[in-house]
């Protein structure tokens, strides 16, 4: 007979637990998790890299439906449990299901603290806990400008940052004189304010919150100084709470967090307890490792497996704000008997100190510099000596003497040493997946363990341990990253190669250089595509079947496989005649929806593939040409009026973007392509989010380059101001051939001009004349053959069977 | 249930483009007919096990095609979707007659029966 395990909390905590029980014993349980939130398990450290765009939900899914449903584990998620009866063995939730248990764990987390102060109730003050405070974040960065974060540790700064990259104006309050003091020392706090200040957030330490104001929404926050702060969202990050409620409810033993033994048990021998809602020895924990370990003690125990329980961790920590390298680890509080060693490259930004008690390390700061990290942690959590490295070992793993092979450290490592303390992964199961799944690779062991699929600071660690279980037969992934998994080269090598090779159809180039795969992925397929026809205009042959369905069907393909029409409009301008043609195909066609773009385009969607072909005809007839809005190729040239009505308008902008977008229309790029034109420097055709864009000024035209307004907004770099407007198209041309010509496929401008740097651009756009006018001029050839209107040569009939199905049967 | 195989043409196999795939509705279900580059041919239920997605608008190479639209690999010899995702999609029997593409239409009766 089963028994029955009833789990309340749906997070990290609950989650892993019932993960390491199933590891130990798969069929001895049924289980039931009830969950707070209504949806499935996932990585709660990972929100700040969602709250800043760098990741969606679904990266940071752990378990989806699909795991609850192959280990018949029944999730009520949305229906909090609140009470538990521990003579009758049952748990009733606040929908009013009552369950009955043999074991029951209590995995129920942290609660943020409020501080108690007025107007704490009103709207818009919001914590960071879970992705409903996400979204309420994200909800005020498109409504509002002003956020206050309070709390200036981890968890604070994180929101700061996704704040300020969502483009809202942030002031951090913290109480405190330095930043993420527990963690760091004055000087590391005071590296890290000043480049939070360099990327525009405010930091306002010693500052005592006194009042949050507003009537029913918070609009600022008062200072004990008496200053106040406009607040369209105030997020309060000011430590964590254990959440005790129900377990103090049921009369189990609580100080600060719920008591537990090493075998997580509390003071009813049939309830367990883990996770942030817990006290053991006295500790209570708000980190992550930590869990995973009382986690692997609580399945030992009720899997009855031999173990020593939980001990107890040692911490470390790590800020998650892309760019900010900063780690701590362990106890830098001073003492006689204590001694510091110091490294510090003010040019690099670099400060690293370690704190050194007799023979062993005790504690470790890092800031500019992380990459040793792990290597003091284990070096601090195993309390080795340190004697013979202590002269070099501030200089890091490779440089110091003895201990200096770091494939051997990591040989040395227990099997439980953790690598991943994002996902919390040790070494076993890495090494265990490798040799049952036979994996080679770094994206193997990121997609079977998850380790190094977060933050990626273990990645060195792993490929170790591929080295150290494949011997001779792994190949580590040195310098750049090759195109994808059917080649070693790089993007780099390939579009070299393809030209020193004179290679010009893609069997060729996987041929040369030797693809390990017949006919390559639909990764390297494509891109493979673009190099070839940007290398020999007019030469080579497109290869549509190594097209995304977009480039092939020339239209966007939506979730439900019908796909969108974009007509271009030329610079945004349209007229009665388009219009009416529009309107007309979208009523003969039943297309459902009809909607304006963020590019001045109109978008009907909801196109069935077949109908695509008549739908071409019809627009074709009106004047319209294809939009390209489904390519990696020049979208959209927006613009204001300008001149000719605008009363600031100082050139004619709407006639330089049509101009331009006559110029550069059809060509293929890497990525795609947007422009604009503003007739003046109040830029209302947003040039200084595009990937050229162009701000009329009295005197002529400045040039912006390599801006982005998606995921990650990226304001433009100023390129050139230039007098006319042949100067405008002449430096347009240029740069985008620079582009078509150096960049990888699917990089667009903006990553593009970091990897490369501006000045490489303006070495060859604005200083070097000759260099320019090459560039113009390929760009100007390669354009004879790209300005036919693909959707008139399909509405003639070419590859019509793109189009149709086979006949029903 | 035992039933008789019904092998009927679909289409000649020039009707389909190499590393391309057709769509085809058998008794009111949509399926994808793959041509790989070496001119084999495989037929698989239309929808990607993931969200749906026309397998038949993606890219084929080797003897599988990427859905159009989360990028999941799908193995058309096994029918299943390649690690780390995991799902399967159903397949339905093909085969070459000379130069055309021939389906057994009683496989799929039976399964759209069950």
């Amino acid at each position: 007979m089963r028994s029955k395990l009833v789990v309340v909390g749906n997070g990290m905590a609950g989650c892993r637990a019932v993960e390491e029980l199933l590891a130990r014993a798969p069929d001895r349980f049924d289980i039931t998790i009830f969950g707070a939130e209504p949806r499935v398990n996932y990585n709660r450290i990972m929100l700040s890299p969602v709250l800043a765009g760098e990741k969606s939900f679904e990266d940071i899914i752990i378990n989806g439906q699909g795991w609850y449903e192959e280990n018949k584990i029944t999730l009520h998620a949305g229906d909090p449990v609140t009470a538990i009866d521990r003579e009758a063995k049952t748990v009733t939730t606040a929908a009013g299901h009552v369950e009955t248990y043999d074991f029951l764990l209590l995995a129920t987390g942290s609660n943020p603290f409020m501080i108690p102060v007025p107007g704490k109730d009103l709207e818009g003050v919001v914590t960071f806990r879970d992705l409903d405070d996400v979204e309420k974040m994200l909800q005020a960065a498109r409504t509002g400008r002003h956020a206050v974060v309070i709390g200036g540790g981890l968890l604070g700064l994180e929101a700061a940052n996704g704040l300020n990259l969502n483009g809202m104006e942030v002031t951090v309050i913290h109480l405190a004189s330095t930043l993420m003091e527990r963690q760091l020392d004055e000087a590391a706090g005071f590296l890290l304010q000043k480049e939070l200040e360099s990327r525009g957030v405010r930091i306002l330490t010693g500052a005592v919150t006194e009042a949050y104001l507003g009537d029913t929404g918070v609009r600022a926050v008062r200072l004990k100084d008496g200053t106040e702060i406009p607040a369209d969202i105030v997020v309060v990050a000011a430590g964590i709470r254990p959440n005790v409620a129900l377990a103090q409810g049921a009369g189990l033993a609580v100080n600060r967090g719920i008591l537990v033994d090493d075998l997580m048990h509390t003071s009813d021998p049939d309830i367990f307890a883990v996770g942030e809602c817990v006290e053991h020895r006295g500790m209570v924990y708000g980190l992550v490792a930590p869990l995973w370990e009382m986690c692997r003690a609580f399945g030992d125990c009720l899997a009855a497996i031999e173990t020593q329980g939980y001990q107890g961790s040692v911490l470390s920590t790590k800020l998650k704000v892309t760019g900010v390298d900063v780690f701590s680890a362990g106890d830098f509080s001073p003492g006689d008997d204590k001694e510091d060693i110091v490294f510090r490259d003010a040019r690099r930004g670099v400060y690293k100190r370690l704190i050194v008690c007799g023979d062993r390390l005790v504690g470790a700061i890092l800031y500019g510099d992380a990459r040793d990290g792990s290597w003091y942690f284990q070096l601090l959590k195993e309390g080795a000596s340190i004697a013979d490295i202590r002269d070099t070992m501030i200089f890091g793993q490779s440089l110091a003497g003895a201990a200096a092979n770091p494939t051997d450290a990591v040989a040395a490592l227990s099997d439980s040493a953790e690598i991943c303390g994002c996902n919390g992964v040790c070494k076993g199961t890495i090494t265990a997946a490798i040799a049952e799944k036979g994996l080679t690779t770094l994206d193997d062991v990121k997609s079977h363990t998850k380790a190094s699929s977060s933050c990626g600071s273990c990645t060195g660690l792993v490929e170790q341990l591929l080295a150290l279980s494949l011997g001779d037969d792994f190949q580590a992934q040195t310098g750049p990253k090759p195109m994808c998994k059917c080649t070693d080269k790089t993007h780099d090598d390939v579009r070299r190669l393809i030209i020193a090779q004179e290679l010009k159809a893609i069997p060729e180039v996987m041929q040369h250089l030797g693809w390990t795969t017949p006919d390559g992925c639909s990764s390297c397929r494509p891109a493979l595509n673009y190099y070839l026809l940007c290398a020999w205009p007019g030469e080579y042959v497109d290869d549509k079947q190594s097209r995304f369905i977009n480039e092939r069907a020339h239209g966007n393909i939506q979730k439900d496989g019908t796909f969108s029409v974009v007509p271009r409009m030329w610079g945004g301008v349209t007229n009665p005649r388009e219009l009416r043609a529009i309107a007309d195909v979208a009523e003969e066609f039943n297309i459902p929806t009809v909607k304006v773009t963020g590019g001045q385009r109109i978008d009907l969607l909801g196109v069935k593939k077949q109908d695509l072909p008549a739908v071409w005809a019809r627009l074709n007839a009106a004047g319209m040409v294809s939009g390209h809005a489904y390519g990696k190729a020049l979208r959209t040239v927006k613009t204001c009026v300008g001149s000719e009505w605008c009363r600031f308008g100082t050139q004619d902008s709407t006639k330089m973007g049509i101009d331009l977008e006559r110029m550069s229309w059809g060509s293929w790029m890497p990525h795609k392509f947007k422009m604009a034109v503003s007739g003046c420097p109040r830029n209302c055709a947003e040039a200084t989010i595009k990937d050229f864009g162009v701000v009329c000024v009295d005197s002529g035209y400045e040039l912006h380059v390599g801006g982005n307004g998606g995921m990650k907004v990226r304001a433009t770099d100023f390129l050139a101001k230039v007098a006319t407007e042949d100067e405008v198209l002449e430096y347009c041309g240029a740069f985008i051939q620079l582009y078509r010509e150096t960049a990888h496929y699917l990089e667009r401008t903006a990553p593009w001009v970091e990897r490369l740097g501006l000045d490489f651009v303006k070495a060859r756009i604005v200083e070097d004349e000759t260099a320019r006018k090459a560039y113009y001029e390929r760009f100007l050839y390669s354009q004879k053959f790209m300005q036919d209107d693909p959707w008139e040569q399909h509405a003639r009939g070419r590859d019509i069977a793109e189009f149709k199905q086979l006949e029903t049967v | 249930m035992m039933t008789m195989e019904n092998w009927i043409d679909l289409c000649g196999l020039d009707d389909i483009p190499r590393l391309g795939a057709r769509q085809v509705m058998i008794s009111g279900i949509p399926v994808a007919v793959f041509r790989t580059s070496a001119d084999r041919v495989f037929a698989v239920e239309d929808r990607c096990p993931h969200k749906g997605g026309p397998l038949s608008q993606g890219i084929v190479h080797g003897n599988a095609v990427a859905c159009p639209l989360h990028n999941w690999v799908i193995d058309l010899e096994l029918g299943e979707a390649r690690a780390p995702d995991v799902g399967c999609v159903r397949r339905f029997p093909v085969r070459l007659a000379g130069e055309t593409v021939q389906l057994d239409a009683g496989a799929i009766v039976v399964q759209a029966a069950e």
